[in-house]
């Protein structure tokens, strides 16, 4: 790793662990008695059995992907706060496809469902991107719209074609629709008692990081990538270079709503027995997604390990509700780190004086000795 | 003519938020900084305000205490607003991430402490606050429906922050430095301005503005507060844009987003949309689906202030 890769990893460590003091106070300050034991168990719990392992990764499939989505973006100059209804819509797609098609072999069928809900993705995400390319209304605006449009028309899709009377919410998917396990489920399950009970953790985490590595060399390593990096850096130049700006827009949103449509199938096809609620919010892997991109400094592979740091949180804050304390805490938490993510930047520039500083008096040592 | 005054006094309860907050961000982007943090600064603002009528309204009553929760309400803004601020302005931030952050801790903090507080995450209270008739201003024929009649004293409160913030921005020192700042603050700079302290009015008003917006939408369409504003601090970002960052634009911009959610809320007591029978699902979408549509129209030519969203650098003088 070089050092600019140094400073990124320990300026994320720094705003991870100021947003987690904080929120220590918070539970001090709400009920001294249990703020430690609470503490402790969301920084600990995840790691107590291989179980809760696997259910770490199992949440993280989802905002792994988002991330992407949003990370993509913001690497091409844009900003994605869309992930929520391109989730949203991948969701619906790919639910309805595995309940629907059952004359699909169950494969055939997985993998039907994916694909249709990276293309629904694309479809929604394309609509910001079309408005901010032709129409010059900025992206944020319109991704807030589309997101609020995407989980009305998805409650009515719901109802309409795929809705549960009892349980109020969408059916439940046919068993053989859900992604294998392809063995996690051996390796992340509780080591002892009689039922052996193992993390619902598939196929999916694996998706998720080939996906991101994916990203990685996309960006990283094609023209393409290049040149939408270029149009994120300086539009004008790019266009100057013989970039057409445009469709660049309209492919990057078109991309970042696959990635996030991805994520909603992958969600919903856990084996959790899982079901979309008709309820008037808005889906929050889509918002989780930027806490993830920004952690992990909207870098493809960053994103893997900062998606899974969040997961993490999130499975210790939901089991931390044994002391009284509502799972809000660590959405505070990841708010506060989300923020302090905006002094980032302040915090590299100290570490690379502070370090440039100590390195520059030992060469000095060194030669003075020589 | 009974529904069409009711259409116009259900359009002032969604509007008068809408455009107070609006104005809000008005403030803000003029003075150069992007507040897509509205949302999260009208929740806090909601949360805190509903939260002392909620535990002061045996002792006190009517008109007074919302007063008093009003100002409660702007006082948070203002607070939240200061993160943004310190964030925004002094360390140079990405004011979008900040915002967002503001965005996802409100909502989150609200339910957390009312979980504390109540045990659930709702804060009851009770409305007694709609004036069934202005005295004298009420029976003034046509208008006096239409306008003093089924009303809150917020819905005045909106009309004279408008005024006032017309006035501020576009015919005082301060609202000319403000928009100096928003627009070239280098220049601003250049001549004696205080880029910083101008940028910090801004932000600091839009927040008291967004935090008295929360009360003010939440009191007249429930009893419950619960942690949201449904989505309305960025349909306010949407208001500001379509009214092209002007007070009298964004007026109409209002009235016209109060009218689609008076549709989209009670299509059911409206006689001819109820026969076309409609799904809800529809009519709940139709604002958002017009503001694209809107904003589809009206950005080609933005008029938004040139440095806004940008950190102000000396260096780049």
């Amino acid at each position: 790793m070089n050092r600019d890769g140094i400073f990124n990893f320990l300026s994320s460590i720094i705003v991870i662990i100021a947003g987690l003091l904080i929120g220590f106070i918070i539970l001090l300050i709400s009920d001294a008695g249990q703020a430690i034991p609470a503490f402790m168990t969301i920084l600990t719990f995840g790691a107590t059995s291989m179980r809760n392992v696997g259910d770490v990764l199992l949440l993280a499939t989802p905002i792994i992907l988002t991330g992407l989505s949003v990370a993509f973006a913001f690497r091409t100059g844009l900003f994605n706060i869309g992930a929520s209804g391109q989730f949203t819509f991948g969701a619906f797609v790919a639910i309805y496809i595995s309940i629907e098609f059952t004359f699909l072999p169950p494969p055939v069928r997985i993998l039907t469902s994916i694909l249709a809900a990276a293309v629904v993705g694309a479809l929604w995400g394309a609509i910001p991107g079309m408005l901010k390319a032709y129409r010059n209304v900025h992206e944020v605006i319109s991704c807030i719209m589309t997101n609020y449009v995407a989980m009305f028309f998805v409650n009515f899709m719901i109802i309409s074609f795929i809705f549960d009377q009892g349980r109020g919410t969408s059916q439940a998917l046919p068993s053989d629709s859900n992604l294998p396990s392809a063995g996690l489920g051996y390796i992340f399950r509780e080591p002892f008692g009689a039922a052996y009970r193992s993390s619902h953790v598939n196929i999916g985490i694996i998706i998720a990081i080939l996906i991101a590595i994916l990203v990685y060399i996309i960006l990283e390593k094609t023209t393409f990538g290049y040149e939408l990096k270029a149009c994120g850096f300086n539009k004008s130049a790019a266009k100057y270079a013989g970039i057409n700006e445009n469709r660049n827009i309209i492919t990057s949103m078109m991309f970042c709503g696959a990635l996030a449509g991805i994520g909603g199938a992958l969600n919903y096809m856990n084996g959790t027995g899982l079901s979309m609620s008709i309820i008037d919010s808005l889906a929050t892997e889509g918002f989780t997604g930027i806490s993830v991109a920004f952690l992990g400094l909207n870098h493809p592979i960053g994103i893997i390990f900062s998606g899974i740091l969040v997961s993490y949180l999130y499975l210790g804050g939901a089991r931390m509700q044994v002391f009284g304390f509502s799972i809000e805490l660590v959405e505070i938490v990841i708010s506060v780190i989300i923020y302090f993510c905006a002094f980032v930047f302040l915090v590299k520039s100290f570490l690379g004086k502070t370090l440039r500083g100590q390195g520059k008096k030992e060469s000095s040592k060194e030669g003075g000795e020589a | 003519m009974n529904m069409f005054y009711f259409i116009a006094q259900h359009t002032m309860v969604f509007m008068i938020p809408l455009m107070i907050v609006a104005l809000g961000g008005l403030f803000a982007e003029k003075s150069g900084v992007v507040n897509i943090a509205l949302e999260g600064k009208m929740i806090m603002g909601a949360f805190t305000g509903i939260l002392f009528i909620s535990t002061f309204q045996d002792r006190l009553s009517g008109q007074p205490i919302l007063i008093l929760g009003l100002f409660v309400a702007l006082s948070t803004g203002v607070l939240v607003s200061l993160f943004h601020a310190y964030a925004a302005i002094n360390l140079k931030a990405n004011q979008i991430i900040s915002g967002i952050s503001i965005n996802m801790f409100a909502p989150a903090f609200a339910v957390y402490v009312s979980r504390l507080i109540t045990g659930t995450q709702n804060v009851h209270f009770s409305n007694q606050f709609r004036i069934e008739s202005v005295p004298v201003f009420g029976d003034i024929p046509i208008l006096g429906p239409l306008l003093f009649q089924n009303t809150y004293i917020t819905t005045y409160l909106g009309f004279i922050i408008l005024a006032v913030s017309a006035f501020v921005l576009f015919k005082t020192k301060f609202g000319l430095r403000l928009r100096a700042c928003g627009e070239h603050p280098q220049a601003a700079d250049s001549v004696g301005v205080s880029v910083v302290k101008m940028r910090y009015s801004g932000v600091l008003i839009s927040g008291a503005l967004a935090g008295l917006g929360g009360v003010i939408y939440t009191i007249p369409i429930t009893t419950v507060f619960s942690g949201t504003v449904s989505g309305y601090g960025f349909l306010a970002l949407a208001v500001l844009i379509f009214g092209g960052w002007r007070p009298g634009r964004i007026l109409f911009a209002a009235f016209f987003f109060g009218l689609m959610q008076t549709v989209a809320s009670s299509y059911a007591a409206i006689d001819f949309l109820r026969e076309l029978e409609i799904p809800a699902h529809f009519y709940r979408m139709s604002p958002f689906i017009a503001t694209l549509i809107v904003l589809a129209f009206t950005s080609k030519n933005t008029m938004a202030p040139k440095a806004v969203g940008q950190p102000y650098d000396k260096g780049g003088r």
